[in-house]
């Protein structure tokens, strides 16, 4: 599946939510199918910052591919995450370097997120393509 | 003064039109007031009015309107300084707000009084604006900064309070009533025993002045510091009060106009208080709006308004612990606690909790409350605050325990 498709798949779902409510439980749902971050893993380094709930991200870069796994200690942020992980994990730097992340804009959540939630949610993102980026880097040595 | 007499909240809500508001289609429940209050009708009115009518600069202009702004904004000054029971006017030194005022106090005191290996002494619930200008000018000094514990319970411990005391203290810091536990410090005690060894006494009141009767000569503290906005004034201005023999000490906070006498590239003379700290033109507007504030807080009373929040506080907090798994963090008891009610659930993260909260059109305040060394001390992450203002009512009360039962669904 490409970024794209991830992103519309996930868009696809919330338009069959009305409510907001349901449409966070869906959120919290799918923040129990994110690919859990080993222990080992969460340290400082990985501790993303700008969210008042802690976000650890790890990357891990196998045969052409950057693979994300990732915890929150917020149910909520553990969704948002969990939908960004699902949509970028998987793909080469390059393409997730070059991604256009139209899906948080598409279900209206930024309207809905509290700002420092959203800040939260741009600083993962940011950090995500800078992952991407520096190993777009190094694969290009 | 204490002439209780029961206030009629549907009466007081119809002076503040922003509660009128829905949020995500559903009536605003607002109890984020220790982060700001909402403005009367009479405040909007009176600031509205000023521009309207009166503006001009004040204490230099020769001209009617520059006199009128004038005399509309020391009538406020005199009338803060008999709110907080002032033995003068000029005690009463206009700042942006608690912030101003305690970074003046903390630059101004520490300028002239604080030596290498001297402290200052604060508590360990203190408002990040009550820790980091002193944590400053202690750098600069090279002074060192003590902290009051306190305990399981929320409450300052004061056992060690003489021995920290004895030990190079220069000034006391400490809030009248915590922002983040909303317990009501035994204040009173510390001016006493700071006083035994001659030590000057700061409250930052930001989270008492809206609750509780404050009067400065009484309490004998040396400087007190509130916001406009948390009792229900504009933004952007506040006060310090201080003793006439401690403001006189103080070298100036910061330079410019009106806080001189005379000025010469040789030598400034510095201009007498309270506008040897007020350097600049003042928020005339804002001053304007505190007054009207005040004067709507004398009109319904603060005894009638401290007996209204208690009656509310009580009733939250019995309802509130029917709650399966509500953990209240700090004291429990409703008569040493104003305004907050900081809380927790089961292991809900309060962020999730806020938020969904939050899209039922209540509002409240999630985090460490800038308060990040009290969280630390019971090792968790944050609250959920919900803070009283005198018009907040039993239903919605009723609708926060039924908004955190719905977040206990999904969460």
């Amino acid at each position: 599946m490409t970024i794209q498709e991830a992103q519309d798949e996930i868009i696809a779902d919330f338009e069959m939510f009305g409510d907001w409510m349901d449409k966070y439980e869906y959120i919290i749902q799918l923040g129990k199918e994110l690919p859990l971050i080993e222990d080992q893993y969460k340290t400082e380094d990985n501790l993303i910052k700008g969210c008042q709930s802690k976000v650890w991200l790890h990357a891990e870069y196998r045969d052409g591919v950057l693979t994300f796994t990732a915890d929150s200690d917020a149910a909520i942020t553990k969704g948002l995450v969990s939908m960004v992980v699902r949509v970028l994990s998987g793909h080469t730097p390059a393409e997730i370097a070059g991604a256009e992340i139209y899906f948080i804009d598409a279900i209206g959540l930024r309207n809905h997120l509290s700002s420092t939630r959203s800040n939260g949610l741009l600083s993962m993102l940011k950090q995500i393509k800078l992952y991407a980026l520096a190993y777009q880097a190094k694969s290009l040595q | 003064m204490h002439v209780v007499r029961r206030l009629d909240a549907a009466n007081v809500r119809k002076d503040f039109p922003i509660l009128e508001r829905t949020v995500y289609g559903y009536p605003l429940v607002y109890l984020d007031n220790a982060a700001t209050t909402q403005k009367p009708v009479v405040v909007l009115d009176a600031m509205d009015e000023y521009y309207r009518t009166i503006n001009a600069n004040v204490h230099r202009g020769v001209h009617y309107l520059s006199q009128q702004a004038t005399e509309a904004c020391e009538a406020v000054r005199t009338l803060v300084a008999e709110f907080l029971g002032a033995k003068h006017v000029h005690e009463v030194i206009f700042t942006r707000g608690t912030t101003e005022s305690i970074n003046l106090v903390a630059s101004s005191f520490g300028k002239r009084f604080l030596s290498a290996g001297d402290s200052i002494l604060i508590s360990g619930m203190e408002h990040h604006s009550n820790i980091v200008p002193w944590q400053m000018i202690c750098e600069e000094k090279r002074a060192r900064l003590q902290v009051i514990p306190i305990d399981e319970n929320g409450e300052l411990m004061l056992d060690g309070l003489e021995r920290m005391l004895a030990d190079g203290v220069k000034l006391v810091a400490v809030n009248y009533v915590s922002n983040a536990l909303g317990s009501i410090n035994p204040v009173r005690e510390i001016i006493t025993a700071a006083h035994r060894h001659g030590v000057p006494v700061l409250l930052d009141a930001a989270q008492a002045v809206q609750h509780l009767e404050v009067d400065v000569q009484e309490l004998d503290v040396d400087f007190l510091a509130f916001s406009s906005h948390k009792i229900y004034g504009p933004t952007g201005i506040g006060v310090l009060y201080g003793k006439e023999e401690w403001l006189d000490k103080l070298p100036p906070y910061q330079g410019g106009g009106e806080m001189i006498k005379t000025v010469t590239f040789e030598k400034t003379t510095y201009n007498d208080l309270p506008f040897k700290f007020e350097a600049g033109t003042p928020d005339m507007a804002g001053m304007i709006g505190l007054g009207a504030a005040i004067r709507y807080v004398q009109g319904l009373g603060l005894g009638n308004i401290e007996a209204a929040e208690q009656e509310v506080m009580e009733y939250a907090l019995k309802v509130l612990r029917e709650i399966e798994g509500f953990r209240l963090i700090g004291g429990a008891d409703a008569h040493h606690r104003a305004g907050v009610i900081s809380f927790l659930v089961g292991d809900i993260h309060p962020f999730d909790l806020g938020e969904i909260l939050d899209q039922q059109g209540i509002a409240v305040r999630t985090g460490h409350h800038c308060a990040q060394p009290i969280m630390d001390r019971y090792c968790i992450p944050g609250t959920v605050r919900a803070s009283l203002a005198v018009y907040n009512t039993r239903s919605e009360i009723d609708r926060l325990a039924a908004g955190i039962r719905k977040a206990m669904t999904i969460l």
